[in-house]
């Protein structure tokens, strides 16, 4: 047994309390995916509807890149990780680069 | 010529491939199996400028991206503030972070690939690709379905990259002599594609 060091009470006063500034997860285009199991994959993982998951692709399609997700850095690293177990070509950057 | 797949009633897909076909598949995935399991960087060097937090966890990936770009392409970096296909000079901040984000997701994307490539292998064995002179019945639950999605994917990006597929460019395949190695390399790649499109499909 040991007892826990003082510094851990000063966690909770930690100034890091407002949520991470936006960040953006970016599928960009590739010219090997199938554009039908590009679609899939955004109805797969984030279960956009077929409308959206469609309008998505062939944004990535038409101008080289979309947008498909946005949240804390942490989920769009985790989202863009799950893009790149798809086989998609994913980044994440800050919203407002 | 195979059909491709179609959807079974109670759910997942069966395709019939010829015995050659079958062991195309199953010779690309051990292709890529041992290209990603090749390519494992030394872990003696991945030591000495590691992260100790992340050795401490058992996470510990590479930082730099594989030299091999067929590697490069299966495990891109992370992090872009442009094109991922232009060079990144932005004083090392966007090097850094991509360097973090490899190290703690490489290996176990690495793995996801090899374990998916080699549940493809064996879907293959138990339809007896290893018979020469039978079809090969292929039946995949939805789990399987999810798996060769994947994997085709994958056998298409190494494929891809490694003859230099550029979006809109079937003219320049054709203009080959039917003799040529990558041409036959490319209907491999199409043919991929042919597969996986029908195996979309099938999909709810």
């Amino acid at each position: 047994m040991t007892t826990a060091p003082s510094e851990v009470e000063e966690t909770g006063t930690d100034e890091r309390v407002l949520p991470d500034s936006p960040w953006v997860t970016i599928v960009w285009n590739d010219p090997v995916n199938l554009m039908s199991y590009v679609a899939w994959v955004f109805r797969s993982h984030f279960g956009y509807s077929k409308a959206k998951a469609d309008e998505l692709m062939l944004a990535v399609h038409q101008e080289g890149k979309a947008i498909v997700s946005d949240g804390s850095r942490e989920a769009m690293e985790r989202d863009v990780e799950a893009m790149h177990g798809y086989g998609l070509w994913a980044t994440l950057q800050k919203a407002d680069e | 010529m195979t059909a491709g797949f179609s959807p079974l009633r109670r759910g997942g897909a069966h395709a019939q491939f010829e015995p050659a076909q079958a062991a195309l598949l199953a010779s690309l995935a051990r292709q890529v199996v041992e290209l990603l399991r090749d390519g494992v960087p030394d872990p003696q060097v991945a030591e000495a400028d590691g992260d100790p937090l992340a050795q401490l966890v058992g996470v510990d990936g590479p930082a730099d991206p594989p030299d091999d770009p067929v590697l490069a392409r299966l495990l891109p970096d992370g992090y872009s503030d442009a094109d991922p296909t232009a060079p990144h000079d932005d004083g090392g901040e966007l090097a850094d972070a991509n360097a973090d984000f490899r190290r703690y997701t490489e290996p176990g994307l690495r793995d996801g690939k090899v374990a998916t490539a080699q549940s493809v292998i064996a879907a293959l064995h138990e339809a007896g690709v290893d018979d020469p002179d039978q079809p090969v019945d292929v039946e995949l639950d939805a789990d399987g379905v999810q798996s060769w999605l994947r994997c085709l994917t994958d056998l298409r990006l190494a494929i891809g990259t490694r003859l230099g597929v550029e979006q809109d460019d079937e003219d320049r395949w054709e203009s080959l002599p039917p003799d040529d190695a990558a041409r036959g390399m490319h209907e491999v790649y199409d043919w991929l594609g042919y597969v996986q499109e029908t195996l979309v499909r099938t999909l709810p």
